[in-house]
């Protein structure tokens, strides 16, 4: 066992840096970062220079094919570059949704005409594309949505009126395009009524209104649609294979298991723990307290750990196991723990967001965890999906399954 | 990137679980539960037989000298089967205890006995219900001879030999010494006691006058025991993953049988989370225990933190996965006859008998504070 490169993986290393250091400005310690706010137009601005860099290097999506702009390389050596880049000061997470979701989206289901008029934009930064997925009333069960998309006209080839609602779509106020998927017919059980769509954020009838989260940050938004046309070219995939497709968007999740988490952790707390004095002394002396760091150690060296399980399989060239399903079930509530116990340890001033350890770090990560343990998958639908494709356990009864969208809820 | 065991080291593992599938299933664990017998003998022999004792004994004396992680491997796969053989005491402790404070004439003398299988070891600490410490060990140890009472002593009745945690005067953590002694001797008594795991025997053995030898310097017994026990705690948590992922699976097969209101119970959130918590505790506790695997083969400096974290995070997998099995079975995993029961009395075995969790959580505390000093 070590957690050495093989020979082909440190020449990529050694590449990755080399062009790094030539090319970005290294952090000064790991906790610098250029993720915090993605709301800022000047950041976008820079994020959109960054990633045309590294497009024209060949970074920017190792793991495509060279047709697409990638260098059809295997996926270790995309996390050996995200690993890199993660030690440089670059603006990062404005196209992850894009060419990790959307862009796969569209090479599966688009016209080749289409894939040549938008792939290489996306690539280069130069278009910003977002998921139009969850609704008010469908957020886990994002099968539910009820955006209707009904057709403009008679004949095969009418185009189509999209009216509804989106919400929580990351980036919508900053996006140039974005998939989109709908309800066509809400005559029929709901996964075979739906159809995915693509469209320009700018066609006639969308509407952006950032939300403001409880965190402060206004990251997502609400998306409204009225009375949007857009021509039945813009279908991806079959009239009432939305789901089929939109599944072919949440496989397509980016690579970030070689990640370090980043943010505040056993280190930051122990120092505070040092720091604390408590009626027997200092907290680190406290048997309760050590019990606690002990735990979240365990868990954070676990996690780490799990992920170079994972990177092993990438780098041997084998499909990794489930283990990294584990993940962000551990990661989101021990952050908001971890952000609690923290802010104890402080006493009254723990709520406070000036004047304590760390700029407020661990009170903005109890903050952030309430949300980090819905987004991307609440805790619960987690371990229903741990459950179900790792142990092999039944779904859950669709009381659904078989009933038209549009009786849904009505006494039957 | 290379954070995994090799093809070779996964085929011993198959092979050792293929043995034991076939001739250690749940009526051999339920045979030494119901009956006398000290151990599985037939079990233990068939694991001689595959050399499984010699696996980390150097070739020099009688082993077949491979790495820790192939006695990783083995080790996960008798916790699997919670099969009730000498491997804690004799392969791991005994045997680790030996290489790390033997002379060249102790380990000439005893590994390649315990290698062939012809020897058990074993390891005598406790002294009643209370967290053994230098300053509560009362058995003495002085010219040549052993006096004095260790309980409970797991495999203590079959065990051909026992290395005893005994006072030799000296002050602080140098009170105490490790001292070999030959358990076939008129001036050692054994006395079989009851405890929560039947599946594993456990003796009270009591010495006077016995003839013993030091094992290791004198006074060096308690630095001695939390170097034994760093490398004991990786090759436990192989075993607590191991039975563990039993349990698990063992939950998961019922839930998927048993039918209530209508449905299969593993169909009902409450079961499906509570498994899915099972699978992410042992993930936790499969990571951390390779990294101290991996620690443990390389004589890395990170072993004493590595071992803490393998054995926290494999004890609470364990006793999660086991107590839980027997919620999900419901009133049927209450019973005599149900097989729940092995690994619920196996995990807390384990759990204890090389230190609680609550006292490796403050060594491992204690090692990181060390360790971000350095």
């Amino acid at each position: 066992m070590d957690f050495n490169d093989t020979a082909e993986e440190a020449a990529f290393r050694k590449e990755v840096r080399t062009w790094l250091e030539a090319n970005a400005t290294r952090k000064s310690d790991d906790k610098q970062s250029f993720r915090a706010r993605n709301d800022d137009p000047e950041l976008l601005k820079k994020a959109k220079e960054w990633q045309d860099k590294k497009a024209k290097a060949g970074y920017a999506r190792i793991t495509w094919p060279k047709e697409f702009g990638g260098r059809g390389g295997s996926p270790i050596l995309q996390v050996i570059y995200q690993q890199e880049e993660a030690n440089y000061l670059v603006p990062l997470g404005f196209f992850d949704i894009g060419l990790g979701m959307c862009i796969p989206t569209m090479m599966a289901y688009a016209k080749p005409e289409q894939l040549t008029r938008y792939v290489k934009p996306a690539l280069h930064g130069q278009e910003v594309w977002c998921q139009l997925f969850s609704e008010p009333a469908a957020g886990s069960d994002v099968a539910g949505i009820r955006t209707r998309a009904e057709r403009d006209g008679d004949g095969p080839d009418a185009g189509w009126v999209i009216n509804g609602q989106k919400v929580w779509t990351s980036g919508a106020h900053y996006c140039d395009f974005g998939i989109v998927i709908t309800r066509t017919d809400p005559n029929v059980p709901k996964h075979a009524g739906l159809t995915m769509f693509f469209l320009d954020m700018k066609t006639p009838g969308v509407e952006v209104r950032p939300i403001k989260q409880m965190s402060g940050g206004a990251n997502f938004n609400e998306v409204f649609f009225t009375d949007v046309r857009i021509p039945d070219s813009q279908r991806l995939g079959k009239v009432g294979e939305g789901w089929k497709a939109a599944l072919t968007t949440l496989m397509n999740e980016r690579l970030a298991v070689g990640l370090p988490s980043g943010g505040l952790d056993i280190d930051e707390l122990m120092e505070l723990a040092r720091d604390t004095d408590l009626d027997d002394g200092p907290a680190i002396r406290n048997q309760q307290v050590r019990g606690k760091i002990a735990d979240w150690y365990v868990q954070q060296q676990g996690l780490k750990l799990t992920r170079y399980r994972t990177l092993t399989a990438l780098s041997k060239g084998q499909t990794p196991g489930p283990e990294s399903s584990i993940i962000k079930i551990v990661a989101a509530p021990k952050m908001q723990d971890m952000g609690a116990f923290a802010m104890e340890l402080m006493g009254h001033a723990g709520i406070m967001k000036e004047d304590v350890p760390h700029a407020a770090g661990f009170q903005a990560q109890w903050i952030a965890g309430a949300g980090f343990r819905i987004a991307g998958g609440t805790d619960e639908i987690l371990r229903n999906i741990v459950a179900e494709r790792v142990l092999g356990l039944p779904a859950d009864i669709r009381v659904d399954k078989d009933i038209a969208f549009n009786k849904l809820g009505k006494a039957s | 990137m290379n954070f995994d065991f090799s093809d070779d080291q996964k085929l011993l593992k198959e092979q050792v679980r293929k043995f034991l599938a076939d001739k250690c299933p749940a009526k051999v664990v339920r045979r030494v539960l119901d009956g006398p017998e000290t151990h599985a003998d037939d079990v233990w022999k068939g694991l001689v037989d595959l050399g499984v004792p010699g696996i980390g004994i150097p070739e020099e004396y009688g082993g077949s000298g491979l790495s820790p992680l192939e006695v990783c491997v083995v080790a996960e796969e008798i916790g699997r089967a919670a099969a009730p053989v000498p491997f804690d005491t004799s392969v791991v402790l005994a045997t680790e205890a030996l290489k790390l404070a033997g002379s060249d004439a102790q380990k000439k003398k005893w590994l390649p006995e315990l290698a062939s299988g012809k020897a058990i070891g074993t390891l005598a600490i406790a002294e009643g219900p209370q967290p053994p410490k230098p300053r509560n060990i009362r058995t003495m140890f002085g010219g040549g001879r052993l006096n004095g009472r260790k309980v409970p002593v797991t495999d203590g009745e079959a065990a051909t030999f026992a290395i005893v945690l005994a006072n030799t005067g000296g002050t602080g953590d140098r009170a105490v010494s490790l001292v070999l002694v030959d358990l076939k001797q008129a001036a050692v008594a054994k006395k079989r006691v009851d405890t929560i795991d039947p599946t594993r025997k456990h003796a009270e053995l009591t010495f006077k006058d016995a003839t013993a030898e030091l094992l290791g310097g004198e006074g060096e017994g308690w630095r001695m025991l939390e170097r034994l026990y760093d490398a004991a705690a990786v090759y436990f948590a192989f075993a607590q993953v191991g039975g563990a992922e039993a349990a698990m699976w063992m939950a998961r097969d019922y839930a998927l049988q048993r039918q209530a209101f209508g449905r299969a119970i593993g169909s009902y959130q409450a079961i499906k989370h509570k498994l899915a918590d099972c699978y992410v505790k042992l993930e936790l506790a499969r990571s951390n225990a390779y990294y101290g695997a991996m620690m443990l083969s390389e004589g890395g400096a990170d072993l004493a933190v590595a071992a803490a974290a393998a054995r926290i995070a494999a004890t609470e997998a364990y006793d999660f996965a086991a107590k839980e099995n027997i919620q999900t079975h419901g009133g049927i995993g209450f019973t005599w006859e149900a097989d729940t029961q092995f690994h619920y009395r196996r995990s807390r075995l384990m759990a204890l008998s090389i230190g609680g969790p609550m006292a490796w959580k403050d060594k491992l505390v204690s090692r990181l504070e060390q360790k971000n000093a350095a």
